[in-house]
């Protein structure tokens, strides 16, 4: 046996000086820890989200070129899912109502965040850490609370808003029967949980903006609302985008609001007046769970529709504000 | 100069009167519920909507009790079961891999950490119907563990863990408690996780509220017999949506465990999202 182990050649390095010696057990361990250790610390993050997060996904669109029954066969039908859902009414008016609904909704939430962050910047303001909370509150309640809330706001017979109108002479509204009343009121339940929300991110952004900027504009006599025009805006971008991005992402999702809105009915009113994407993705996909190969190429179309706005959207911010 | 800068810093009285009308704005909702959900019935379906709360809140809120199908206190509990297990575990597994990402030298992590933030954009319904389907093939219908499970990790707890790690710890603490003999779970134990409290707590105040107000993917897997809280209410609204006190007394109770938070909390709460933003 001796003669297996190959003799060390007589040209060998002399052994290693007496603290390089072959590693100790403790200190091999210690080696193995630094290199390999933060492979430990990451891991479940990525294997929980590969397994829930990235495996459903990718799923999603290979499910999205079958006939897929949940509970039973499927068959590969290639782009045929997709062929299917450009003639689909009940998807275009799915997707009217998500981007109608989106910009009914975050266009003037956007601006009215902006100036509650301007009110909020003034730095002689008092009792800011309350207006703060208050203004963020709405944001802590679950949107099923919301949507309850609100749809009894919104009632017809017995409701806030339509005795408000009475009393500057409206005739009560039936806001779940038509598109315009329906998506107005759901842009009131989005808008008044994500406002207060926005403006702290905003007025976070701002007060990252170096305060010497509106002393010089001021010994120039710029106003106040040209330094908004001039500084605020400008050096804002980066934060407005983000926020921009951010609404995009969670508007174009919509499902509870309209869902308790018009009482658990997936398809959002008797003509579908209020039926989101997210919502038409639902009825397909888990209501109706033979038609689940449809559902998933819903959830793609929105993923890419997703995709392209926020683009836009990031791309029309970037040029407008410079 | 100091002129200058009063003039430019003034608050007027219309800043107030803009920001008091927000406020009320923003409070209205919360009082306008607990109203109803104090009135009896014939109170509310009257015009005008009454404006003061009544005395009837514990009628109310004893017809939630009394309505089996509704699930009330079941929801009540595996709301608390599952925000809690979820809210431990992302901040445990986000702050040993912001740690990691912050701190420690390994193959792949600049691409590994623009994968979480990538994952960070992603629409999480987009695998919503394979993950229903999943759950089937786990046996996990109607079981708190797929409302659990896929939670556990959170990319936003990752970053925010990594952005906050990266300048509270500074690398010669870790470089000291290596030389005295620290393994890195150690260090994370001992010097990291210290240092990362603050962080940690903003970070598990945001998971629980997240948890608890979570909707589409509850309401998609689990039946009205075993409901998180708001899956509860939204069941309870569609079938009592005469019984508005009912159903706002609900609502009510199953709002007042944030809202007690967010008093206590609302401050850190806010700095956390505040600091976040300008970071990312």
């Amino acid at each position: 046996m001796a003669l297996a182990t190959p003799a060390r050649p007589a040209s060998a390095p002399p052994p290693p000086p007496a603290h390089r010696r072959p590693p100790s057990r403790g200190a091999r361990l210690a080696r193995w820890d630094i290199a390999y250790s933060p492979y430990l610390y990451i891991a479940p993050f990525f294997i929980l989200f590969g397994i829930f997060g990235l495996y459903p996904m990718l799923r999603t669109a290979w499910m999205s070129l079958h006939d897929w029954d949940m509970i039973g066969d499927h068959t590969f039908i290639g782009l045929d899912n997709y062929a299917a859902l450009l003639k689909d009414d009940y998807f275009w008016n799915a997707t009217v109502n998500t981007l109608g609904i989106f910009v009914v909704a975050t266009v003037p939430q956007l601006m009215l965040a902006l100036f509650l962050a301007n009110l909020l910047n003034r730095t002689t303001l008092r009792a800011r850490t309350l207006f703060r909370m208050a203004i963020f509150v709405p944001n802590i309640t679950s949107v099923a609370a919301v949507a309850i809330v609100f749809a009894m706001l919104f009632q017809r017979d017995f409701g806030v808003v339509n005795w408000l109108l009475s009393l500057v002479g409206v005739d009560a509204i039936d806001w779940d029967a038509q598109r315009w009343s329906s998506w107005t009121a759901i842009a009131f339940m989005v808008d008044w949980r994500w406002t207060g929300y926005n403006a702290l991110i905003l007025l976070a952004g701002m007060q990252a903006i170096p305060k010497d900027l509106y002393e010089a504009a001021a010994l120039d006599g710029a106003s106040q609302w040209r330094q908004f025009w001039r500084i605020t805006l400008p050096m804002l971008t980066p934060t407005f985008v983000f926020v921009v991005v951010l609404s995009t992402i969670g508007g174009l999702q919509l499902f509870t609001e309209p869902l308790v809105f018009g009482n658990g009915n997936m398809r959002g009113g008797t003509q579908r007046e209020f039926q989101t994407l997210a919502m038409y993705m639902y009825e397909k996909g888990i209501n109706n769970l033979n038609t689940a190969g449809y559902g998933a190429a819903v959830a793609w179309a929105l993923f890419v529709m997703i995709a392209i706005i926020a683009v836009i959207n990031f791309a029309l911010v970037r040029r407008t504000v410079k | 100069m100091v002129a200058a800068s009063a003039r430019l810093w003034k608050t007027s009285k219309l800043t107030y009167i803009a920001l008091v009308i927000a406020v009320l704005m923003s409070i209205y909702p919360f009082y306008y519920m607990f109203v109803i959900a104090t009135r009896s019935l014939d109170a509310i379906n009257s015009v005008p909507p009454p404006i003061t709360p009544g005395g009837s809140f514990g009628e109310n809120f004893q017809r939630v009790l009394d309505n089996d199908a509704a699930n009330f206190v079941k929801g009540l509990v595996n709301s608390v079961i599952v925000s809690t297990v979820v809210t431990l575990a992302v901040v445990v597994t986000g702050t040993l891999a912001g740690f990691a990402f912050a701190k420690l030298k390994f193959r792949g992590r600049g691409g590994l950490l623009l994968t979480i933030v990538i994952t960070m954009m992603v629409p999480t319904q987009l695998g919503l119907i394979p993950l229903w389907g999943m759950m089937q093939d786990f046996g996990w219908y109607d079981s708190l563990y797929a409302v659990t499970v896929p939670f556990l990790v959170s990319a936003f707890g990752v970053f925010m863990m990594r952005q906050y790690a990266s300048q509270a710890v500074s690398d010669e603490l870790i470089e000291a408690a290596r030389m005295d003999g620290c393994n890195t779970f150690r260090i994370y134990w001992n010097v990291v996780l210290p240092a990362l409290r603050p962080a940690a707590a903003v970070l598990g105040l945001l998971t629980f509220m997240d948890t608890w107000n979570q909707f589409i993917w509850p309401y998609a897997i689990l039946s009205p017999e075993n409901p998180t809280l708001q899956v509860s209410l939204a069941f309870l609204s569609y079938a009592y949506y005469t019984d508005y006190s009912q159903v706002f007394a609900a609502t009510a109770v199953g709002t007042l465990p944030l809202l007690i938070v967010f008093i206590f909390f609302g401050r850190q709460i806010i700095g956390g999202i505040m600091e976040g933003a300008v970071k990312s």
